[in-house]
This record gives C-alpha cells, structure tokens and sequence, in this order.
C-alpha cells in the first residue's frame, strides 16, 4: 500500500539503505531483541482511504445529537465571528511549533504578547502568560504558586462554592504530594467569609474563590484581599473572562492571582476541549507564575522583536526545582480568543456580556413563576442561574420534554457533585446568542409541562 | 517589515463584528434587578476598536511571520514535526464535533464517546498496554497523571516510603519537574559511554524507596535502550514501577510496545505521534495508558460499553479523581482517530520505519561533516555536538541553527540533551523526501563551509527574517510583557 503521508518509492528506499550500509530497514532496529519485535501487526483495522474514514467519522458524528444548548457549568455557547475559524486555520498558525526561533517566529509570539496584554487589561493585573490547558489547571497552578511563596505552608482554602470538577481536579493536585485543599463553607448559594479569619492558621498559602460561581452567582468579596495579605497569604480568584466586562475584576478587588477560562471569547463547545485556561498576576509573583511568557525586546540594529522570556522559571531549565512541569499549553486556543477579542473590542465584549445577563434574567424570571420551580436564593447573578424542583419526578419529565423538542434546558448540578442533596437543583445558562423564539420555546415547552 | 499592535491602530468607533440588536419586549430591561453596584467592574479594558479588514490584515500578517509543517523542513529533535493530515483538520471541524456541549445528556452524546472509546482501545493495542485515560491535555500532563497514580498505587498498598522517582541525565526537563509536583524527590541516573542507561549506576540506586523509573525508549539520543527488559526486572523486583514517556514512540509504533517491555504507565503525545497540529504550543493531548495494576488508578470518569451504549463509571472508588475540567482536548483526539483509521496497523509501522530510515539516511549524510558523540546506530532521531566547531572556529550550535534560518529551514532542537556539548537534535520524520533530506544535508554542509571561512557571517544570521537575534538580557532585565 501507498502512504500518502510517507513519500518513500521503492528507488528511495534503496538508495537511502545503500547509503547507510544496510539491507533493510528492520537492520535498523537492531536494539530490539527478537522477544521484543512484534511479530505479528498490532490488532487495529487495516488503513482506509480518505472517503472511507470521512464517510465512517460521518456516521459517529451523527450519533451526536445537536439541541438548542441552555447549558453552561464552565463551557458556554456564546456567538463567534467568523474572522475567529478563518484566521485561527492559517497553516502556518496551526502547524507551527512553540516559537523557540524566535526570529522566525515573530508572528506566533505577537501574537502571544497581545493575547498576554489582553488578559492583563481585563484582569487588571500586571503579569500573564502564554495560557494553561483549562480553568480547573489554572487553579491547581494558583494552588501551587501558593504553597510555594510560602514558606512551610501546606494548605489551601477553597471555597465551596467553586465548579465542582474544579474542586475534584485540585482535590486530585493535592492528593498525594503533600498538600491540603479545606473548604470554606457556603451560605445562601455564595461563599461564607464569617469565620475567614480563625480558618486563616498558619499552615495556610492562601484562598481560592470563584465568580461567577458554581450556581451563576456574583460574590461579594470586600475586604477578602486585606485580611489575606495581613497573614501573608494569596489571594486567587477564578473567574470566566466574559463576565469581567460585567463584574469586578481580580485586581478590583485586590487579589494576587486571577484564573480561568477564556472559552466564552471564541473557542466552540467542542465536548468540552480544546478550551483556553489563564493566569495572571500581581507584579510581586512576576518570577513565580507558571509556563510560557512571551516580551518584547529587541535586536542588534534596534528594532522591536517578541521572545520567549523570563525562561529561568520553566522545567527544561529548573529541572527538578522547578515549580510547575507546564510545557506544551493551549497556544492555538489563546489565539482564537485573541482574534476574538480583536473582532469584538470592549465594547462588543461589554455588549455580549449584557446581552447574556437580560436573556438570563428574562427566562429566569419567566420560569420563576411556574409552579412546582424556584429560583433558590436571592444573589445577583450573571448570565447562569438554579432552578430548584419540587420533586424529582417532574424535573426528570421536564429534562425529558423540553430535550424532545431539542432544547438541552439545564445541567443537573448532581450530575457533577454527585451528592443526593443537589438532585433537584437545575443549572440553566443564557447567553446573547439565545433568540428571543428559542427563549420562548424553552418557555412554552416549560409552561406545558410544570401547570 | 515589522507588524503594528492591534491596539496602536485602533479607533473609538471601528467595529469588526456586531451583535444582534437584542428583542425582548420593550420595557424588560427596565424592570432587571439592580447588580449591586460594588460587584460591578469600574476600569474599562484597553481592546482593540478596528474594523473587520483590520483585524484580517493584521493576523494574516502575522501568519506570514510564522513557520509551520506546512511551510518547510522541521527536524526538531523530540518533538515529531510530522505532516498534520487535512482530513484530520476538515473531520474535526464537523459541526456535530464542535458544537456538542460537555454536559448534555449521555444519550445525545454516544459519537463524541464512541470516538473516544473506539480510541482508546486502538491506542491500547498499539502499545500494548490494558486501557488508559484521555483526559490530560499535553505530555507534561500526561506524566503528571501518571507519576500520581503511581503515588496512588503504593499508598493503596500501604508502601507509604517510597518517595523517590529515578531519571536519566539525558530526561526531558518534565520528567523531574512532574516528579517533584507529585511530591517525590528526583534522583538522576548516568548514562553509559554508549548512551544508555548506566547499569551500574541504576543498580546502586534502586532500593525499597524508590517508586518509579522514568525511561524514553528510545532515549533522546534517539537511542535504543536495548537492555530494557533487564532494566525493567530490576526496576520490579525492588516492587517499584517502570514510567515510559511516550515523546519517542514514533520509532517503534507497530515494531515493538512499551507493554512487552516491561513499562507500567505511560502518556502519549497524541500532537507528536499521531500527527495532530502542535498549533504553535498546543493544544496537545496526552494519554495515560496502564497495565492491569494501575487500571484501578486512572482518572475517572471511565468511559464503558454497555448494552444500553457507552457510559461514564464515576464509580471509581481508587481512581486519583479528574485532572481536567471536563473529558480531554475531544477535538484533538478526533483528530488522532481519524490518522489512526488513515494509516491502520500497516500504517503506523510504516510511519515507524520511514522515520528510522530518514534519521539514518540523514545522520549518513552528515556524519563526515559533524561530530556524532553516540554514533553507534539511532533511531528515529540523532544528536550532533558542535564543540569541536566552537573550539576550531568559535562557531556554536546556536550560530549554526541560525544560520539555517536564512537557508528556509526550521533549525534542529538546540542544546538538548545537556550530556552533549553544543547540541544539535535532528528528527526528520518519515513525512520527509529523499530529495527534501538531501537538500537540507547539502544546505548544512555548505553552510558549515562557508561558516568555517567566515565564521562573522555566521554570527550575524539571520538576515533574513524581521528581526535579527534579540537581545534576550534586556527582555528578563527589562520585562515588557504587555501593551
């Protein structure tokens, strides 16, 4: 059979064996003993052409089935402009590798350093790198960077009202090396601060929080930063970057560390990957953050270039003192946010932002007078929100009708906790790119099923 | 010509992209709860305001500056800058790929699991291994999966001491790094005057508290660790484990696995070996695979086949729990599906080979030009030292790989691996003609030449390109890090 990836005939072959100085190409694996070449092929199908792999993949695919998505928890539907997929596939974006040569990669590194000033203006903080693989790794970095700019500290506070996938991937860093996740308690859907101060001891780095949080609410963390920062401890806030054109940023309110995803700014659902994570620090934790950093400077004649810098931090240099392994990161990703963003200005990303809030609030507010659904507490909330059900039967019917009418209506918040007490609780997301007709689909569906 | 920042061209009032107006009925708006107003965001961000063209232009330009598989040669040593397929990138860009939400109904999701799934069983197959995960999103992750449930095994075994974590001098970087974040202390390995692991050397370090050996086989001098099958009964008869990194598997796909030799846990480089993009520093991905003894460890959710379809099994009661936030980087594993069903198990043997021969071809072009410190047989990569260049004519492995910049090719890996001086790591991989080999061996040793009469033309290049070497100093001295 022909590759059409390998280029090799057979007068190749030849006369590369000829010029090495051996018959075949298997002499060249003389290191493996002859217990360990396979002798037979390995037990996959034979290869196919391209019509029969488009044609099979075509077939999967469409066991997926599509729906109108009012589903969030961390990965939102939000509208893209088609510069975003256009400029995102030039080749030599894609096929690149991580920009070592600097000189010939000028391009990729630009393009990072504008990635980088974008985070740093919507987080308000002063140091970004080149991205982190989601929002759930940026926070178990935030964990990290804590323990180790303190010294002897083993614990990190975490709120527990944080995502709960995030909470299980920064249980999982914990495990086993040595470090401490303890909760900080939650009361009316946000995160409790009444007892911050007796939870701050002495084994603590620092606090992480998120908003919006697990149910959609903002939080209120006034004077969090202050009483932190008087026990020598960080202060990390995880937060989806769209919701910063709304909400305070990190840096308003004076944390150490800002975290996340930046999904909701260009990057499609996808089953949930490739997404974008970031970091981004205070000035003081410039040396410390985790991976990749692009700066501009310049060369012999004087004219401004991109490098990868501050270099002395990462793992092929530190070795085994390094403080994070953080290598390849979500290049690509990153720089579908950044053409996103470059379409959408502050204002487009404000708009989106908006958008999202009064569709959320109107279906919320829509829904909340049916019977038998509530709206459990009373925080403000963004563009994602918890219906609480009067039982579970009829959550189950409503789940079932509304998906009958290819309306995905919620995220069962158990079906992430995994915990009884979360059964009836329904996470609904909004986002501006819900028609006013696909709102009030999901409207009159649920109108028919919860009278 | 050197490209402006977005953000220097923009003008209050450009737009490249509009929103729908927003048709709720008059007057809701008006009714919205108040945010309280000190959740609300006081400072404005500093982004571009430009038109559509503007924003074209600009990245179009700045693709024009960059350099990818698809514009030439790119023989960086330890990374398989193979061709990435089209097909690979027109499947994963299907709408029944991309628009699928993570947390939909398993039911409305049974493609996005039979991909992963039908996956995993051929990665298992191909290495030899009894099943994995496909939740880390790069290699690195992928060790530090890895190297936690190892962490897991011997706690669950009650082997509460062993804290240490062997790697060969010759390791990438993170190998120790992914061992000390999973809290285990790093002890280096020699190697032998051939290159290979010090026999010696390994023996008097393993002792009842070390937990795992950490191998690339082939190691990244592209050499065969031929006495792994004793390295791997030593590494467990002290009951430790054996890590292979998967960086250098595209020597021996289809010709050997990492299960026959003896390695317990390894991670793949899905964006290396099976031809996903590396997208300029990813997204990657970077599968765990296990043997029996460690299945019980890996990341949950499971996916599993059942009469009613595929499922998630959370129920999991030793898994180390998630290390991402939902299944993996889906749209790169589709990718890597369908290279997979391309190429089939003739196929990846042949990639195999292909790679072998053109690193041997190559290395038989250079060898009477450069120093080959292990020259004895390689694999799909090989090493070069400079340090007779230096000594003779000041000329450094960095001049050289400049130099090659000027010349329209990707330079080789420099400087790695440390055990060799002024190093130059060259992995052509199999997507490479005979005639592109022979143009870049002719190009090498001519740039060699001219560098030896006039090595100051040498440490001048490039010439061609935007910028010239930068002055990397005043970039750690004087960080500028954003606009």
């Amino acid at each position: 059979m022909v590759y059409p990836y390998i280029p090799h005939t057979d007068e190749d072959r030849k006369k590369m064996l000829d010029a090495i100085g051996v018959a075949s190409i298997e002499e060249l694996y003389e290191g493996l003993t002859e217990e360990l070449m396979l002798s037979d092929s390995v037990p996959i199908s034979h290869g196919r052409s391209e019509d029969e792999v488009l044609r099979m993949i075509t077939s999967i695919a469409q066991r997926n089935s599509k729906g109108i998505p009012f589903l969030g928890c961390g990965c939102y539907d939000h509208l893209i402009p088609s510069t975003v997929q256009a400029l995102a596939n030039l080749p030599s974006f894609v096929t690149a590798y991580t920009p070592y040569q600097a000189e010939m990669s000028q391009g990729l590194l630009q393009a990072i350093y504008e990635f980088q000033s974008m985070i740093c203006e919507i987080t308000g903080m002063d140091v970004s790198n080149a991205s982190l693989y989601d929002g759930a790794n940026a926070a178990s970095e935030a964990a990290s960077l804590m323990i180790h700019a303190k010294r002897k500290a083993t614990t990190v506070l975490v709120s527990s009202t944080i995502h709960p996938f995030a909470l299980q991937v920064l249980t999982t860093w914990a495990t086993g090396a040595g470090h401490r996740i303890r909760l900080v308690s939650e009361h009316l859907g946000v995160a409790d601060f009444s007892q911050l101060d007796a939870e701050i001891t002495d084994d603590v780095a620092g606090l992480i929080v998120q908003s919006p949080n697990r149910y959609g609410f903002l939080e209120d963390y006034s004077g969090i930063a202050q009483r932190l920062h008087e026990r020598g401890c960080l202060f990390a806030i995880s937060s989806d970057l769209l919701s910063l054109a709304m909400q305070k940023s990190p840096a308003e309110w004076d944390a150490d560390i800002a975290v996340g995803d930046t999904q909701a700014l260009g990057i499609p659902l996808g089953f949930g990957g490739p997404s974008c994570g970031y970091m981004a620090v205070t000035k003081a934790l410039m040396r410390k953050i985790p991976g990749r950093i692009v700066g501009a400077t310049v060369d012999a004649q004087g004219r401004k270039g991109y490098t990868l810098t501050l270099q002395a931090r990462e793992q092929h240099i530190k070795r085994e003192h390094a403080t994070s392994n953080v290598c390849s990161n979500q290049a690509l990703a990153a720089l579908m946010t950044t053409i996103h963003l470059s379409s959408l200005g502050w204002g487009g990303m404000v708009e989106a932002a908006q958008q999202s809030y009064v569709k959320a609030h109107y279906l919320a507010y829509h829904l909340a007078q049916l019977p038998g659904i509530s709206l459990i507490w009373d925080s403000p909330f963004w563009c994602e929100f918890p219906l609480v059900f009067s039982d579970a039967k009829r959550m189950r019917k409503f789940l079932q009708e509304l998906r009958n009418e290819d309306i995905f209506a919620g995220v069962r918040l158990s079906s992430l906790t995994r915990k009884p007490q979360d059964e009836l609780v329904l996470l609904v997301a909004v986002t501006e790119k819900r028609s006013r007709e696909e709102l009030e689909l999901y409207l009159a569906a649920a109108r028919r099923v919860m009278k | 010509m050197s490209e402006s920042l977005l953000i220097d061209i923009s003008k209050l009032g450009r737009k490249a992209y509009c929103f729908p107006v927003l048709d709720l009925p008059r007057g809701f708006e008006q009714a919205l709860p108040e945010i309280p107003q000190e959740l609300l965001r006081q400072k404005p961000a500093r982004l571009p305001e430009v038109s559509e063209l503007d924003v074209v232009r600009h990245f179009t330009r700045l693709s024009n500056q960059a350099y990818g598989v698809d514009n030439g040669s790119y023989p960086l040593g330890s990374c398989t800058m193979k061709y990435n397929p089209k097909l690979s990138e027109q499947i994963a860009k299907l709408e029944e790929f991309t628009s699928i939400h993570p947390l939909q109904d398993i039911s409305t999701v049974q493609g996005c699991l039979s991909v992963m799934y039908n996956l995993l069983e051929d990665l298992s197959s191909i290495t030899g291994m009894r099943w994995g995960s496909l939740q880390p999103c790069a290699g690195a992750h992928g060790e530090y999966t890895g190297l936690k449930m190892i962490r897991s095994y011997f706690l669950k075994r009650g082997d509460v001491d062993r804290n240490k974590v062997l790697v060969p001098v010759s390791a990438h970087g993170t190998n120790p790094a992914s061992a000390v974040i999973n809290g285990f202390e790093v002890v280096t390995v020699a190697s032998d005057s051939e290159g290979l692991v010090d026999m010696d050397d390994l023996r008097s370090k393993l002792d009842s508290s070390v937990a795992a050996l950490m191998l690339t086989n082939p190691n990244t001098l592209g050499l065969f660790e031929k006495n792994i099958l004793q390295i791997s009964s030593l590494v467990h008869e002290i009951g430790a484990l054996l890590y292979y990194d998967g960086a250098n598997l595209n020597a021996i796909m289809g010709m050997a696995t990492p299960g026959d030799m003896g390695f317990d846990v390894i991670h793949l480089n899905l964006h290396k070996t099976f031809s996903t993009p590396h997208g300029g520093g990813g997204p990657g991905s970077g599968p765990v695979m296990v043997n029996e003894k460690l299945v019980p460890f890996l990341p949950k959710p499971d996916i599993e086949l059942t009469d009613s379809g595929y499922v998630y099994n959370w129920e999991l009661p030793d898994s180390i729990g998630k290390v991402s936030m939902f299944w993996g980087n889906f749209l790169v594993l589709v990718r890597a599906y369908v290279y997979i069903l391309r190429m089939g198990s003739e196929g990846i043997r042949a990639a195999s080979m292909h790679a072998v021969l053109n690193a041997n071809y190559l290395k038989s072009r250079l060898k009477d030009s450069f120093e080959i410190p292990y020259a004895k047989g390689c694999m799909h990569e090989f090493v070069v030292s400079c340090d007779n260049l230096k000594k003779r004519y000041g000329i450094t492995a960095q001049d050289i790989a400049k130099g090659l910049i000027d010349c329209g090719y990707h330079p080789p890996t420099m400087y790695f691996p440390s055990l060799v001086g002024e190093a130059l790591m060259f992995e052509p991989t199999e997507s490479e003609s005979v005639e592109t080999l022979d143009d870049f061996a002719d190009t090498l040793i001519a740039l060699l030449e001219r560098a030896k009469a006039d090595p100051a033309y040498l440490k001048g290049c490039p010439y061609t390109t935007p910028v010239g070497r930068l002055d990397e100093v005043k970039a750690v001295k004087e960080p500028n890090l954003h606009y």
